[in-house]
């Protein structure tokens, strides 16, 4: 029998969020069956990662353990990363290139296409044994995802019918999304990967969440990456469950917008000016964009640093974020080093994101002791319109309106 | 070639100044252990072993390591902790141009506020050692840790 979740919403609106929901057990139960294995398309995958006729890499949808392969043909296909034997891992690393992939326990074999196509003793040895008559290879197959690409990147679905890529972002995610994947083949930088100790819906609402920015990024603002006074816009779909922080670069000085910060590092010089060496290369003078994709993904680009984020639930008080970093085939060498020195800002160890992974284990541990509270979302009032400042949390009000309508609460 | 044990006493000094500058202090005095010129790069064992570049923390110079101290000490919110670093195997060879190419073993473990000691980070520090005004300093150092999850956010150096 299911465990029901013992939290309920403590009022029609979304200006208020019940704590419950970061910490109970069975409601996280629910999210995993809900958000991950429903309608969305969630993240898993860069084709630069499997360029190969044979690659495949490992991915977590939730919590499930799924396999992305690349067929003889050329084609990407998604399975559970599970024999269905008797439940044994495919899959032991991350990465690989194989034309089967072999169970270890019995040795089922299966295709790049999940197919069952090979049971050692089928027909028994010398008569004796096998499987029943009445056996069909073509019965256990393993379960199969649906895959879309967009411009290089994968994303897979258990739902049977998923919608179109393109109608499921929204008009303004989907030309935002092709802002950055534009076409160019993409050039795969490398990994970090992070456990944080809090709920998964609190690094959504920290990237949908422009208020923090210009106040706990003491380095973002000392060096006017990112300021409240700055040309903004914060833009979702029409379900809330998608948005966009769009920004501009500032300069290093006081102003009204950093008056209400007290640790503004104005004296603080860069011993070494090549760690912070933006250059413009997109065609709007945008200089960040966040994008947030339901279930699990965060589409970076601050300056010159480009990554995903993907949302790992672990349970209830925990989440891994696993970023992959990338540019571009067409970049050159300077560029390159360029986003790779830029990327001490954005990592497991980055001068930026550290203060959210640290921000989000405080945040849990305030939020577990008082489960039976409601935080308060009103910055910028109680809608979930877009805006065009950064003194709003109408991001994190439009996600938990989304939220309410899927789970039901 | 291998060094000669006063060349290796040496080296094996410089890994101790090097822990207990990171976890006892004072850390504005680290970036001194490096030459100006240097590279010090903290990287998942698994970038490193499929050759991808990115690394979670990259300075290329003392004064981009000045940076990063600077930036832990003033602008990263981030809980306090004490670190205490165990290094171990060190084994050095000599370069044809005097410099010293070096291997390393080390365990980080971290200690939060009202928790138990955990481990932080393991693995390997693959290092270029030079002698420099009489000194050993350190021309590169990659910090190649095992596990590419991390426990939460690395702030302080490896
Ligand atoms: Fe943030």
């Amino acid at each position: 029998m299911e465990n029901k979740p013992a939290v309920t919403w403590p009022t029609n609106g979304v200006d208020q969020v019940p704590y419950g929901i970061y910490t109970d057990p069975a409601l996280f139960e629910q999210e995993m069956h809900r958000i991950f294995e429903g309608d969305g398309w969630a993240y898993v995958g860069l084709e630069a990662e499997i360029p190969e006729a044979g690659d495949y890499l490992v991915t977590l949808i939730g919590r499930r353990s799924v396999v992305i392969a690349r067929d003889q043909q050329g084609d990407i296909h998604g399975f559970v990363n599970r024999c269905a034997h008797r439940g044994v891992k495919l899959c032991r690393q991350n990465r690989g290139n194989t034309r089967f992939f072999v169970c270890p326990y019995h040795q089922w074999s299966y295709d790049a296409q999940g197919n069952l196509r090979g049971v050692p003793f089928i027909k028994g040895v010398k008569g004796k044994g096998g499987m029943p008559e009445d056996f069909e290879r073509a019965e256990h197959n393993l379960p199969k995802l649906a895959i879309t690409r967009q411009n290089g990147v994968i994303f897979a679905s258990f739902a049977a019918e998923p919608p179109a890529f393109e109608a499921y972002l929204g008009e303004t995610n989907f030309r935002y999304f092709n802002r950055v994947f534009d076409g160019r083949p993409l050039q795969l930088l490398g990994y970090s990967r992070q456990l944080i100790p809090g709920n998964w819906k609190l690094m959504f609402e920290n990237i949908k969440d422009p208020y923090h920015a210009s106040l706990l990024h003491v380095f973002l603002v000392t060096f006017g990456l990112f300021r409240a006074d700055q040309d903004s816009q914060v833009q979702m779909d029409d379900s809330g469950a998608h948005a966009l922080l769009i920004s501009r670069r500032g300069e290093q000085k006081k102003s009204d917008a950093t008056t209400d910060m007290a640790n503004l590092r104005e004296d603080f010089e860069l011993q070494d000016r090549r760690l912070l060496d933006p250059v413009k290369e997109f065609p709007d003078d945008a200089t960040v964009v966040m994008q947030t994709i339901w279930p699990n993904l965060i589409v970076q680009q601050q300056s010159n640093t480009l990554a995903l984020r993907q949302i790992r639930p672990r349970h209830a008080g925990a989440f891994e974020l696993a970023w992959t970093f990338f540019g571009y085939a067409d970049d050159d060498e300077e560029m390159t080093r360029r986003r790779l020195r830029q990327g001490n800002l954005m990592s497991a160890a980055g001068l930026v994101s550290a203060d959210d992974s640290e921000v989000i284990k405080l945040a849990q541990d305030g939020i577990s002791e008082y489960p039976d509270h409601t935080g308060v979302v009103q910055m910028g009032g109680r809608g979930t319109e877009n805006e065009n400042h950064m003194v709003t949390e109408t991001a994190v009000r439009a996600f938990y309106a989304h939220y309410r309508k899927v789970m039901g609460l | 070639m291998s060094l000669d044990s006063a060349r290796q006493r040496q080296l094996e000094a410089l890994y101790d100044r090097y822990a207990e500058l990171l976890d006892d202090g004072p850390l504005e005095d680290w970036p001194a252990l490096f030459e100006e010129e240097c590279d010090y790069r903290v990287i998942p064992r698994d970038n490193h072993d499929q050759g991808l570049p990115m690394a979670i923390i990259r300075c290329e110079s003392r004064g981009m390591l000045m940076d990063r101290v600077r930036s832990v000490q003033e602008t990263i919110m981030h809980e306090p902790r004490y670190l205490r670093h165990q290094i171990t195997n060190i084994r050095g060879t000599g370069r044809a141009d005097g410099g010293i190419d070096a291997v390393a073993h080390y365990l980080v473990v971290e200690v939060l506020p009202d928790r138990l000691p955990q481990i932080l980070s393991v693995g390997r520090y693959l290092s270029r050692v030079v002698e420099d005004g009489g000194d050993l300093r350190f021309a590169g150092m990659r910090v190649v840790y095992d596990s590419v999850l991390v426990p939460n956010s690395i702030v302080y150096p490896l």
